[in-house]
């Protein structure tokens, strides 16, 4: 097998394989099984960075499996892909350093990890995936292989938190599969291509098609938490922290967002489905759900809750840039699928931290929280700063190009509803900072635990403070080469061919 | 070729017979005997596999007379994957038992599950209406008594009804073949189709078979007897009887259906999809009901059983593919469902699906299997069941009908809402705690294997669809 088909395969088997063997391994194996996880991380990464390596430079990565007479399995490295592949894998190990920290001494370990691993390679066979059904095959898979995270606790209320997840995900995903077969039977392809495979379609089909594309999105919107199917997140959160950051930010609502890009650009084509008149519902319904979320995030206490409420708004903005339909507006959202998984993984890994170290779980419990760990909060202040789109944030450069990309084409509404959000944003985020900083502590933290000289545990707080400072850096070095925000543009030159 | 003119087709219908004799015989040694059987007549199947697929059909004159006076085997594509499902399932079952039955129910076990399997070969190679009958009838009285080998009042009830059913559903088919018989004066399948025309008896008896044959394949509403003699008997013999005994009604009527009978309006198709929906939507919805395990299990063949049926409206445009792989992937999966809740019953004590108690942590493997199967029945990707429900929705969009979709989807979601509605109760605490058994570890393998095969099914699809074509049996006409 030629390099360029085994490297996919070898990006793939980098978490399959070490997630099998964890599986096996007695509880007790800890130095085994961390090695095996680091070095499973380790490893993708690498492979992944010679990987875009070769892409920028024009190498097609391409593998293929026959599936059914006619359909294959293919997995294929296209700029797009190695966006979400590099986000999923270098979070990845972010999250299992501190997955390793967080569940030093729990149970029930081994079945832990080895299900965090088989949710990264169904992420990775998300983004790598070359046509519809090898997309829907992982898609699929990734809702089983969290699921077990998810009730991983044991308890009912984990176990009702699980179950609202499979309704919302396999309704959704029986969608998709409905979808998918429709577009099968018209089309005879289901490869994705640039620009798309279907304007060349009869225009008696184009009904149909927009049938198909509500079926898609419904799919997707699901994982991707638009209203009004967001309803599964903020109960997910009943699950451990490095869950959390991977459902929030590394996999799954991640999965849904790049799924409606992969379906706008690559089979519908932009062109194409403005045409049809498809993409301005799905622009204002995204926009809908960024106003609703926060707007909900506002009267949480439960912090974690309201970080959810938070993700549902903050991943709409990746759609409505996309569905904007104008290049720089895809640049914007293309560039958030990444500053949004920085800044939300930093957040939730900071609500983990305050959970694991002193027992805090509500905002109200948090005054004065900010003398007492300063370094988390500084972290926490840095993702929340972002979240409003504070200069020099990433999440600044977010908002910027989706604001330029809404006057590009013209949709001047998209502003208002951005400078609404970010008051919004605001309005839920300032209040805690202003909380943790500035008013003095209750009293006693809830459920205290001491880890010496140091404010918590090293592997909770160094992935925190790494996050923290991409956060900042990539805001600052926007313009850097192989930034997020270069290789957006990058992606967005080959969809408008500027 | 060395082997290339072994007549595979006679051994392997003679090697588990010759086995089970020689088990009744020697009931000490009945393992170890009964183990190499299998191996043997596995590596029989993988020999007429091999002949198959390099020289095609394969057709053997019993004692050189040939029909229509004698009795001929006849080995297509399709014959073909039956035989090696049969063989898969029979040798991980073999597996399973010999941790799972205590010394006395153990020397019952090995003779009658080989006898079954003899059974169940001869009737995959059979090529003509009589003998079709002659193995259903072994095949129905074999599994008559492994369903009583449980003991108990409950095992015996479920067995004596499954004894009158089967028999009733005998008899049905044996008046039509009757009927067939002298009205045309030949049994063989591909003579019938030649001269077979329509007319009243010819409706007749197709009227008789057909019933006879639901009967047996518990096609809704005629599914009555199955959950209480598949969730009453010994975990093996469920896997066996779901996994195989009630999928050989199915083949004898899918042969006839594409042989022998004459193409009948498509208000009948429509009319066998109609009765598989209701067996895939009230299955589901009475497994969802459950709140014993192997019931539910029980109820979920009722509903998979009902999905064979949907083919027969949508295989004008698709062929059979897709009904005959979900036949395939079904019969692993729920051999490996079977053996999961054994497992679980052996270990707990119990089936009690409330009370399942932590197997997830306590029993990891078990109900990894159980997972997985159920992954492939409920249809989701990467699995066999998966396959074949593209396969099934593919047609059904292709033709513009779009209420098969709606089953297909619903059904699929119904059983995904029953296993991870176990699979839930697995993961959390019981109130009342069971001091636990051990459970082998063979058992508890045998059922990931199984699973494994069914989501392996999954990626490897090509490669039986091909098989399948060997032989064109579904050329319609004169394909047999």
């Amino acid at each position: 097998m030629s390099g360029e088909a085994a490297l996919p395969l070898l990006v793939l088997a980098s978490s399959l394989l070490p997630g099998l063997v964890i599986f096996f391994l007695p509880e007790q194996r800890v130095a085994l099984r961390t090695t095996l996880n680091l070095a499973g991380a380790v490893l993708k990464l690498a492979l992944v960075g010679v990987m875009i390596w070769g892409v920028f430079h024009g190498v097609h990565y391409e593998a293929r499996l026959p599936l059914l007479p006619g359909l294959d399995l293919v997995l294929r490295a296209d700029p797009l892909a190695m966006l979400f592949v590099v986000l999923s894998s270098f979070l990845w190990l972010v999250t299992t350093v501190y997955a390793i920290g967080y569940l030093e001494g729990s149970p029930h370990r081994s079945r832990f990890f080895g299900f965090f691993s088989l949710c990264v390679t169904a992420t990775v066979g998300v983004a790598l995936a070359g046509n519809l059904i090898t997309f829907l095959l992982f898609y699929e898979l990734l809702t089983l292989a969290t699921y077990p995270l998810i009730v991983h606790r044991g308890t009912d209320e984990a176990r009702r938190a699980g179950r609202t997840y499979l309704i919302y995900t396999i309704a959704g995903g029986a969608l998709l599969l409905i979808g998918t077969v429709w577009l099968y039977t018209l089309s005879g392809t289901l490869a994705f291509t640039s620009r798309g495979f279907l304007s060349g379609l009869d225009a008696s089909l184009h009904g149909a098609l927009a049938v198909i594309f509500v079926l898609l999105i419904a799919g997707l919107g699901v994982k991707a938490a638009l209203i009004p199917l967001h309803g599964w997140l903020p109960q997910a959160m009943v699950a451990p922290a490095p869950v959390s950051a991977l459902l929030h930010a590394v996999a799954v609502v991640k999965a849904g967002a790049f799924g409606i890009v992969r379906v706008l650009h690559d089979v519908y084509g932009i062109q194409f489905a403005a045409g049809l008149g498809l993409t301005l519902p799905l622009a204002m319904l995204a926009a809908a759900t960024v106003v609703y979320g926060s707007l909900r995030a506002l009267f949480q206490d439960d912090l974690k809750r309201r970080l959810a409420f938070s993700t549902v708004s903050q991943v709409a903005y990746i759609v409505l840039g996309i569905a904007i339909a104008g290049p720089l507006a895809v640049v914007g959202g293309l560039v958030h699928l990444v500053h949004q998984g920085l800044m939300k993984i930093t957040l939730f890994f900071c609500a983990g931290n305050l959970a694991e170290t002193l027992g805090i779980h509500k905002i109200s419990e948090m005054d004065g929280v900010g003398r007492r760990m300063p370094w988390t909060m500084t972290a926490f202040s840095i993702g929340a700063l972002g979240m409003i789109g504070v200069p020099p944030t990433v999440g600044f450069i977010s908002k910027w190009y989706l604001g330029l990309g809404a006057l590009e084409t013209g949709q001047g509404w998209v502003i208002a509803v951005l400078a609404g959000s970010s008051l919004l944003n605001a309005a839920y985020f300032l209040p805690i900072l202003y909380a943790a900083w500035f008013k003095a502590p209750a009293g006693d933290w809830p459920a205290e635990r001491d880890f010496g000289r140091r404010e918590t545990a090293w592997a909770l707080l160094a992935p925190s403070l790494l996050t923290a400072f991409l956060t900042l850096a990539f805001g600052l070095l926007a313009l850097a080469p192989f930034s997020p925000l270069q290789w957006a543009s990058f992606i967005a030159d080959l969809e408008y061919a500027r | 070729m060395p082997f290339a003119g072994v007549p595979w087709e006679v051994l392997i219908i003679l090697l588990p017979l010759a086995g089970a004799m020689a088990c009744f015989l020697w009931p000490r040694r009945a393992l170890p005997l009964a183990l190499l059987t299998a191996l043997a007549v596995s590596v029989g199947v993988a020999g007429l596999g091999w002949q198959v697929v390099t020289q095609g059909v394969k057709r053997h004159a019993v004692g050189g007379w040939g029909a229509p006076l004698g009795i001929d085997l006849y080995a297509d594509g399709l014959s073909l994957l039956m035989l090696a499902v049969t063989a898969v399932v029979a040798l991980a079952v073999g597996v399973y038992a010999r941790g799972y039955f205590k010394a006395r129910a153990a020397r019952a076990f090995w003779p009658l599950s080989l006898f079954l399997w003899a059974a169940l070969n001869a009737l995959f190679l059979s090529a003509d209406i009589f003998n079709l009958y002659v193995t259903l009838e072994l095949l129905g009285l074999a599994a008559v008594a492994l369903v009583a080998l449980a003991g108990g009042a409950a095992a015996l009830n479920g067995a004596m009804r499954y004894l009158l059913v089967g028999l009733l559903g005998s008899l049905a088919y044996l008046l039509g073949v009757a009927l067939l018989y002298h009205g045309f004066g030949s049994l063989d399948l591909a003579i019938l189709g030649e001269r077979v025309e329509a007319s009243p008896v010819v409706w007749a008896a197709m009227g008789l078979m057909s019933a006879g044959l639901l009967l047996k394949t518990a096609l809704f509403p005629l599914h009555f007897w199955l959950p209480a003699a598949h969730a009453s008997a010994p975990a093996p013999v469920s896997a066996l009887l779901s996994a195989l005994v009630v999928k050989a009604s199915f083949y004898i009527l899918l042969r006839l259906w594409l042989t022998a009978f004459p193409p009948t309006d498509a208000v009948v198709a429509q009319l066998l999809g109609l009765l598989g929906a209701g067996a895939v939507l009230w299955g589901g919805m009475q497994a969802l009901r459950q709140t014993r395990l192997k019931l539910l299990v029980a109820y979920s063949t009722v509903a998979q059983l009902g999905y064979l049926f949907l083919a027969f409206p949508l295989a004008s445009v698709m062929g059979w593919g897709g009904a005959i792989y979900l036949l395939l992937s079904h019969a692993v999966a729920k051999t490996a469902m079977f053996m999961a809740a054994g497992n679980i019953r052996r270990f707990g004590g119990h089936d009690r699906i409330a009370d399942l108690d932590r197997v997830a942590q306590r029993l990891p493997l078990t109900i990894a299997a159980f997972g997985l199967a159920g992954v492939s029945i409920m249809g989701l990707p990467p699995s066999g069941g998966f396959i074949a429900k593209w396969l099934l929705l593919e047609a059904a969009v292709r033709t513009n009908q779009w209420w098969w979709v709606v089953v297909l989807v619903a059904g699929g979601l119904l059983t995904a809402a029953w296993v991870f509605r176990v699979i839930g109760y697995a993961f959390t605490q019981a109130r009342v705690p069971h001091a636990p058994r051990a459970v082998p570890v063979g058992m508890e393998w045998a059922a990931l294997a199984m699973a494994v095969t069914a989501i392996v099914l999954g990626l490897v699809a090509p490669w039986p669809l091909a098989l399948l074509a060997v032989g064109a049996p579904f050329a319609g006409g004169a394909g047999g």
